[in-house]
């Protein structure tokens, strides 16, 4: 396969308007779409608002939809697409937009302050912590997260409501939740904060409808529905639903 | 011009990489109220793409460990050129500023009995490079970013307010670095998002904006390594040291063309990888320094024995420090023994099982099975150099961190020179973040409460007005003649990469970069008539042309510093000068701007913007010169160097 | 700065905005999707639709569940007075004479509500009935959403006592497995198709109730130190690697009961006639 040129729909515009404008464009063999946004903005379109930094996947910036599905740009090899098909690339739909293919992501980190951050335990300096690598390796799954926020575009309780974004955290933030909680030296319980409780009450886990999206999405292969947010339902069960669970820890205090 | 607004801090810290973040919450620590700009999101910074580890002499998987042995390898590494304290300050503090991001949640990889593992890695002797899978730099930043946010949630709790001593401004760009007569007053910044300016008033600043590969065609650097903070600290009058000394990583990727430079962690040759050309050769045997032939060993079977039995066999010379490695890449591809895309082949598929080869080097798997269609488990990857790292950058006091010749200017990072001497090794840049912005967080700090705080230097408002008209200028300029189109902003950048890359690259002869500094000229003029589209708000096109004159300082910088060397050190290769000359190693080049004033008229070739001076370096401390042994000194030091 | 954390000002629209809320980037279409996405939740109605037809006809029928030696997974164990007589079968009259009804609903409100509440099959059925999200980046239609944070969806929460239902119900199907070892005298020692069904069945049961979220969060998951349990850690893992297949499993076994009860209708109508092995 050498070059061909390929017909692409970009959204352009701001927060006051805009629409789909129609490019044609010189495409070569291995490039990805935003080798292509970056053609255009080169060639045909200067002021064309993109974010990106890596462009190997790593950092997690140049999250759009194409063909309506959210992806990372640079990961998105032009080869998934046929010569005739018509390319259309927006801006992430769940956030507001900012201008052509920059939205405010900033729902995001907002949510993120909200998370108690991890409580080193008392006792232990720097250098003295001892973890085994299989209590690790759960937490460290989540660590793998980008924070491309394909997930938190991705989920229907805020894309499709923004009403909920007050009191729904999103699947990213839910799974910082559930990598504190699974960490095995996080002390928060001692300082009073009970992660799975909160998990539940403060940060919206029961919005969430185990829809799976937030995991078909993330281009890390992060199982953020099976391994972050049903354990951490569960977790949550353990605290607030399960009157077993409540009862034999009513016993071992007593006991103790 | 129109009123800009104004904030006071006292330590502004200018790059949201790991060294900015580090300094930002040391300087918060030290109770300083610090505001942290960055040009792209908080947490996206180049510190992500660093994938083998942070280079730490614990002695956890290898006892035989220590601080003096770091240095020497840090020094060899570095041919002897290293700014001396800094590399002993690195290899004494890097482990604890490692522990210390395990208080903050940090989940590095585990040895059996619980304690942070390390791998090998090019240059170090001992297995030394705590990490996390190939992924390391995410998870110091992102370890960095959440302890931010845990300092602001104390503030919230405290002050009702989650930014009340720690604000990062996000996608937000410093032109200039404000001076009230020689003392730093502030910065003039703009908001990529709006294109607002603003001015952040403070007695301190902190440049952590590491690096400048993109000056490069082929770099595995992103767009935000245009040269910012080594620009504000030559604008603002402080001195650049070693430009010439720019490091190409031997592994990155060569095909397809749009991934070109993308980098191979150098983790694929610590587990195992080795390099062969294209008649199946390993040929890094073949490319031993005598410098480093007693370290290295001699046979395939001696190297392979390495892996499970360090302390009886040498390792394998794949794991040369970066510069040999680049080199004799170079060389095998000009030899005609290359791959089929300009490379040569890094091979794990026959060296690993499969199941082994994803679990230790995940990402590496997916890059190159997403972005090149090529499962390194079952085939060898195609790779060659790639420009990585500047060893040089700004001149400053090994301890403080302070920029020389502005007070209350500081720097960390990559964008601060001298630590790595002519070349880094692997695994140094994260603890160099870790060290140094910690240290330039904390003098900044104490300067900024320091004697002179009740005399805050002032912002003076012609400066302002100045950096506001400069940044204005793309969208008023035009072509040579009247009404005549202006320069696209991105034709430039792609001329620039073009000559860096091919008369001041990898290697590099007398004529073609004098040739360069023709072409850096003309590029100089043309930049000045760049012009741009649309309105202020996220205009890329208005970006790149204000960052033209960031590379064009720092490319200039390089090519002269590089013309300047008469010899081959490091990551500084002469085709005619091809030996390490001893003489050349106390000679340190320091960089100024031409014009005091800062102003940036010149557009002679032969004067150019740049006034280039040689320095001779202070010698190295007796006792720390005592842990090497006198017949490696003599191949590096000058004769009254070891008689002093 | 926008990007950062200040407050934006409030969208002008009303809620279910959804993506085309007033501040959002201004695109009329509720998605742009062009594969077929309607196809996965599609397919996953049409499947549980037909297993809710054919399970409801089955459950209330009352007849034709037991021809010697197999009884129906619908109608075990059969609790009620009017069951038919199974020799040595799971016939428990717990509930007496009064009940009138097919003894199948007694029994079926076990698995009923343990993949009712199942992780797998609620995304299936939020999917493929309830439209909510129809598929990844469709717009729901619907104008509200309050996920499982009020009654009746909150009582999903209480899934692990339907897990703890479901073992001792696959424990009696694997009884009824047992016992078709026997020919239609009640001999032991025999095989036939039927039997081979039924083990197919009761595997994918057993593999379904154990791949279990809330299983993989008893038997482990909710340990913070998995060094300190190695045994738990090591079954942790053996059904972590089962629930990787939850949904296939889900699927499987649904399929399975299914044609295990259909094979005893057909034996008990006597639309056919058992072939044995031995």
């Amino acid at each position: 396969m050498s070059s061909y040129e390929a017909r692409f729909k970009v959204w352009r515009g701001d927060s006051a308007g805009g629409g789909l404008e129609d490019f044609a464009i010189e495409v070569n063999e291995g490039e990805v779409v935003l080798d292509i946004i970056h053609r255009l903005q080169a060639t045909q379109a200067p002021d064309l608002a993109v974010r990106w930094n890596c462009k190997a996947g790593k950092c997690g910036s140049c999250s759009a939809e194409i063909n309506g599905r959210p992806r990372l740009m640079c990961m998105t090899r032009m080869s998934v697409f046929g010569p005739e098909e018509v390319v259309t690339v927006t801006p992430l739909r769940a956030f507001p937009v900012v201008r052509d293919l920059v939205t405010d992501v900033g729902f995001n980190y907002a949510k993120a302050r909200e998370v108690p951050a991890f409580v080193p335990p008392e006792g232990l300096g720097a250098g003295e912590y001892r973890m085994q690598q299989v209590d690790v390796d759960r937490s460290q799954e989540f660590r793998k997260c980008i924070e491309c926020f394909l997930c938190q575009d991705t989920c229907h309780v805020v894309r499709d409501h923004e009403e909920n974004k007050g009191a729904f955290a999103g699947p990213r933030f839910l799974m910082r939740v559930a990598e504190l909680d699974m960490h095995p030296l996080d002390a928060a319980a001692d300082s009073g904060i009970d992660r799975k409780r909160a998990a539940q009450d403060e940060h919206g886990l029961g919005y969430c409808n185990i829809t799976k999206c937030c995991t078909e999405v993330c281009p890390e292969g992060i199982k953020i529905t099976d391994n972050a947010l049903i354990p951490l339902k569960e977790r949550a069960v353990d605290r607030k639903y399960d009157p077993l669970v409540w009862l034999g820890s009513r016993i071992r205090r007593r006991g103790k | 011009m129109a009123e800009v607004e104004r904030q006071q801090w006292d330590v502004v810290v200018v790059g949201a990489g790991g060294a900015g973040l580090r300094a930002a919450i040391e300087a918060r620590e030290q109770g300083a109220r610090t505001a942290v700009i960055c040009k792209s999101l908080f947490g996206k910074a180049h510190t992500v793409m660093a994938e083998g580890g942070i280079a730490a002499s614990m002695g956890n998987v290898n006892s035989g460990d220590n601080w003096q042995v770091h240095f020497r390898d840090t020094l060899r590494g570095g041919k002897f050129l290293n700014q001396w304290r800094m590399a002993e300050l690195h290899a004494r503090e890097a482990p604890d500023r490692v522990w210390e991001l395990e208080t903050w949640g940090a989940l590095f990889d585990r040895t059996p009995d619980g304690r942070i593992s390390q791998r090998n890695f090019g240059g170090h002797e001992y297995p030394r490079l705590a990490h996390v899978g190939d992924r390391t730099g995410l998870e110091l930043i992102r370890t960095l970013q959440q302890k931010i946010v845990s300092l602001q949630q104390e503030d919230f709790r405290e002050h009702g307010d989650y930014e009340a001593r720690l604000k990062v401004f996000q996608e937000c760009t410093v032109t200039r670095v404000l001076k009230d007569g020689d003392r730093v007053s502030g910065t003039f910044c703009y908001d990529r998002e709006s294109g607002r300016f603003f001015v952040l008033e403070a007695p301190a600043v902190v440049l952590a904006t590491g690096g400048i590969g993109k000056s490069f065609k082929v770099t595995s650097n992103s767009w935000e390594y245009t040269g910012d903070g080594h620009a504000l600290a030559l604008l603002a009058g402080a001195p650049l040291l070693n430009m010439e000394f720019v490091q190409f990583h031997p592994t990155g990727m060569v095909w397809p063309p749009s991934v070109k430079g993308i980098l191979v962690t150098e983790s694929v040759r610590g587990d195992g990888g080795v390099l062969r050309n294209s008649e199946g050769k390993r040929f890094m045997f073949d490319y031993v320094p005598d410098v480093f032939k007693a370290k290295y060993a001699q046979s395939e079977e001696e190297g392979d024995r390495w892996y499970d039995d360090p302390d009886h066999n040498r390792r394998p010379p794949e794991l040369l420090p970066r510069d040999e490695v680049a080199r004799a890449i170079n060389a095998e591809v000009k030899a005609g023994r290359g791959s089929p895309h300009g490379g040569v082949f890094l091979d794990v598929s026959t060296r690993m099982p499969a199941e082994v080869i994803k679990r230790r080097l995940p990402s590496m798997y997916h890059q190159f099975k997403e972005l090149a269609d090529v499962d390194i488990t079952a085939e060898a990857m195609e790779v060659g150099p790639t420009c990585h790292y500047v060893m040089g950058g700004i001149a400053v006091d090994s301890d403080t961190a302070a920029a020389r010749e502005v007070t209350g200017l500081y720097a960390a990072g990559e964008v601060a020179g001298g630590m790595h001497g002519s070349n880094r090794l692997g695994g140094n840049s994260l603890s160099d973040l870790l060290v140094f912005g910690r240290r330039a967080g904390l003098h900044a700090a104490r300067y900024a409460a320091g004697p002179g705080a009740d005399d805050r230097p002032r912002v003076d408002e012609v400066q302002v007005d100045t950096a506001a008209a400069e940044a204005l200028r793309p969208f008023s300029a035009e072509g040579p003649e009247d009404g005549s189109t202006p320069e696209n902003p991105y034709t430039l950048h792609q001329e620039l990469q073009q000559t860096m890359n091919d008369l001041v690259g990898i290697i590099r002869r007398e004529a073609e970069m004098a040739q360069a500094l023709e072409k850096l000229a003309e590029l100089r003029v043309r930049a000045r008539r760049a012009g741009v589209e649309g309105h202020r708000q996220f205009n890329p096109g208005w970006h790149l042309a204000l960052d033209l004159r960031n590379m064009l300082l720092v490319s200039e910088c390089v090519a002269r510093a590089a013309l300047e060397r008469t010899e081959s050190r490091g990551g500084h290769t002469r085709e005619d000068h091809p030996a390490m000359d001893r003489e050349w190693r106390r000679a340190n080049l320091l960089c100024r701007l031409a014009d005091p004033t800062g102003g940036l008229a010149a557009t002679d070739a032969v004067r150019g913007q740049i006034d280039l001076v040689r320095v001779t370096t202070e010698p190295i401390r007796p006792d720390l010169l005592a842990l090497f042994e006198k017949e490696e000194l003599v191949k590096y030091l000058a004769e009254e160097e070891l008689y002093e | 700065m926008a990007t950062g954390t200040d407050p934006r000002p409030k969208s002008g629209t009303a809620p279910g905005g959804g993506v085309r809320d007033g501040t959002r980037a201004a695109i009329a279409a509720a998605h742009l999707r062009t594969d077929r996405w309607w196809l996965a939740p599609a397919a996953t109605a049409a499947g549980l639709l037909a297993f809710v037809v054919y399970s409801t006809w089955r459950a209330f029928a009352n007849a034709d569940y037991y021809q010697a030696p197999y009884v129906s997974p619908f109608y075990s164990p059969c609790l009620a007075d009017n069951c038919a007589p199974m020799r040595s079968g799971p016939n428990w009259e717990i509930f007496g004479n009064w009940w009138g009804l097919s003894p199948a609903l007694l029994i079926l409100i076990f698995p009923l509500g343990f993949r009712l509440t199942c992780y797998y099959y609620r995304k299936a059925y939020y999917r493929g009935f309830w439209a909510s999200p129809p598929a990844c980046a469709v717009a729901e239609p619907h104008k509200k959403y309050s996920g499982e944070t009020r009654f009746p969806l909150i009582l999903q929460n209480i899934h692990r006592y339907f897990f703890y239902a479901a073992v001792p119900v696959a424990v009696i199907l694997t009884y009824d497995t047992v016992l078709a070892f026997r020919d239609e005298h009640h001999a032991w020692g025999h095989m036939g198709l039927g039997t081979l069904v039924f083990l197919v069945n009761i595997a994918l049961i057993w593999a379904y109730t154990l791949s279990c979220h809330s299983c993989r969060h008893i038997v482990g998951g909710k340990l913070k130190h998995f060094s300190k349990h190695p045994v738990r850690y090591r079954v942790w893992q053996w059904v972590g690697r089962l629930n990787a297949r939850h949904m296939q499993l889900a699927w499987a076994s649904l399929v399975s009961v299914a044609l295990a009860d259909f094979y005893v209708y057909l034996l008990a109508s006597g639309a056919f006639d058992d072939p044995r092995l031995f």
